[in-house]
């Protein structure tokens, strides 16, 4: 699928295909092209991979107890978070 | 989508706007942990995404009588963060290029495809905390302008039509940059586990 290929406006669709949200008629040629394409089908398979990495991996740490107490205090809604404990 | 995006709850505008304390403080209850990590994200610090935190539920509880109710109230915390992150990430680097520009100006290089097919790796391989590790800094990489609507989109699982609106974006700007990004991203994973693949056939 790189640039000289002729397949390169499918490049275009490949978010909305992943998504699911292709329009039918584009999604058929997609498909079609797909089967005969090697190249396609891989760079397919592994953008779905890597979203799907990004979606079940969330590495980010959640806040830190003490910036939610600070943001409390800042926001003068101390007496919030001691209700909660 | 991912554990961590926010289920739209229900609150009272009505409470909010006359200054309901127990009311905010749900709100901030909520929101806060998602907001925070996005700004950690955008800015890569944790200082800065404190500050990020703060300013937007100040300028929250500020404004909150002039909202309008136009898009919903996450939407419109995500655009108060967002804007005062970028903010932020201009005053440090202000050689960066703006989010707000429709026309992006490297459009015309994309880079050339990798073609690794990398799926076969076996699962374990791919959750390590090394892989991770290497997800958080391939975002990183991204330039602001693809960063923000890929965290925004496919991290805080916002969909499409909210990503236009916190970002003031058009939607074929939203679609153009989400797919570029994830393009960008699948190319940096298809180099790092590529190198695996060529190291275990060596093996």
């Amino acid at each position: 699928m790189s640039e000289q290929l002729p397949c390169k406006h499918l490049v275009e669709s490949l978010s909305d295909y992943v998504d699911g949200t292709l329009d039918e008629n584009l999604c058929s040629e997609l498909e079609r092209h797909l089967r005969e394409c090697e190249d396609c089908r891989v760079v397919v398979d592994t953008l779905r991979k890597t979203i799907d990495l990004y979606h079940h991996t969330n590495p980010t740490p959640s806040m830190p107890v003490e910036v939610r107490d600070r943001l409390y205090q800042r926001l003068n809604l101390e007496s919030f978070l001691k209700k909660r404990g | 989508m991912n554990d961590g995006s926010v289920q739209q709850t229900e609150f009272s505008l009505a409470a909010l706007q006359a200054g309901d304390k127990a009311e905010f403080a749900r709100l901030v209850d909520v929101y806060s942990g998602p907001i925070y990590r996005l700004a950690l994200k955008i800015l890569n610090d944790p200082l800065d995404a404190e500050d990020v935190l703060q300013e937007t539920f100040l300028k929250a509880y500020r404004s909150l009588a002039g909202f309008e109710a136009r898009s919903s109230l996450s939407t419109w915390l995500y655009r108060i963060a967002v804007n005062e992150a970028l903010m932020l990430v201009r005053r440090r680097h202000p050689e960066a290029i703006s989010i707000d520009q429709e026309n992006d100006s490297d459009e015309s290089a994309p880079e050339p495809m990798q073609i690794v097919d990398w799926c076969c790796l076996p699962e374990q391989e791919m959750l390590t905390a090394e892989v991770r590790k290497f997800l958080d800094e391939a975002i990183q990489r991204l330039p602001e302008s693809l960063k923000v609507v890929f965290l925004l989109r496919d991290i805080e699982g916002l969909s499409i039509r909210e990503t236009v609106d916190t970002l003031g974006l058009s939607e074929t700007a939203v679609k153009t940059r989400l797919l570029r990004a994830r393009l960008n991203l699948r190319n940096q994973l298809s180099a790092y586990f590529g190198e695996r693949l060529t190291e275990k056939k060596r093996i």
